[in-house]
């Protein structure tokens, strides 16, 4: 892997933590309860994106089935706080 | 690995992670709810994609063959994205309405309503 392609995967790093960090202060910030879940929401999302990059980093096929677990739960984690905050409960 | 594999490659990452940083910052600063649950569509739609065809790209030139499984990634939160988005814009629309605030009024009145809780 040359020079370039490691100094771009750093800084696509770079730049994912600086977003999940603005979005962190969205989720504490948060004046409604939705907003934090949209928040936790996209944090997944970063993060899943941030696992595609780190395997592109280590050239390994391992972190491709964390991305794919990371976006299964955030799935299933932001639809139940949204039914949750819908219905004041997950399961009717 | 060549250099003309490399160059996409760096310019997809970089790009996908500014549109993320775009929607972040999007998220920070808009002043309403509703307005606040566009920016994430950027990272889950064109974030997603350019990591996907980075990862495609360069997984394909290690292994001199065709690897696509980078893709099921944009597929999936193509699917799953505007679930959460219409449930959670549903879910802050009937809060505000119980709640007094000025959100449009709900048009159905048969069938299954929000508020037969």
């Amino acid at each position: 892997m040359s020079a370039l392609l490691t100094n771009a995967i750093l800084l696509s790093l770079f730049i994912f933590s600086l977003a999940m960090v603005l979005t962190v202060i969205r989720l504490f910030k948060g004046p409604s309860a939705q907003d934090r879940v949209l928040a936790l929401d996209y944090l997944y999302i970063l993060a899943m994106l941030m696992m595609l990059v780190l395997g592109i980093r280590y050239a390994s096929d391992t972190y491709f089935e964390g991305a794919l677990l990371i976006a299964l739960f955030g799935f299933v984690g932001s639809f139940a706080l949204a039914k949750f905050l819908l219905r004041g409960e997950v399961i009717e | 690995m060549s250099l003309w594999i490399e160059i996409p490659v760096a310019v997809l990452l970089v790009l996908s992670s500014l549109f993320a940083l775009c929607g972040a910052i999007g998220l920070l600063r808009l002043k309403d709810f509703f307005q606040r649950m566009h920016p994430p569509a950027l990272a889950s739609t064109l974030g997603a994609w350019g990591v996907a065809l980075a990862s495609i790209l360069y997984f394909s030139a290690l292994k001199s063959t065709p690897v696509l499984h980078a893709w099921l990634m944009p597929i999936l939160l193509s699917i799953t994205v505007p679930v959460t988005t219409l449930l959670l814009a549903r879910t802050s629309l009937f809060r505000k309405r119980m709640a007094g605030e000025d959100v449009p009024a709900e048009v159905s009145s048969g069938g299954r309503s929000e508020n037969a809780n």
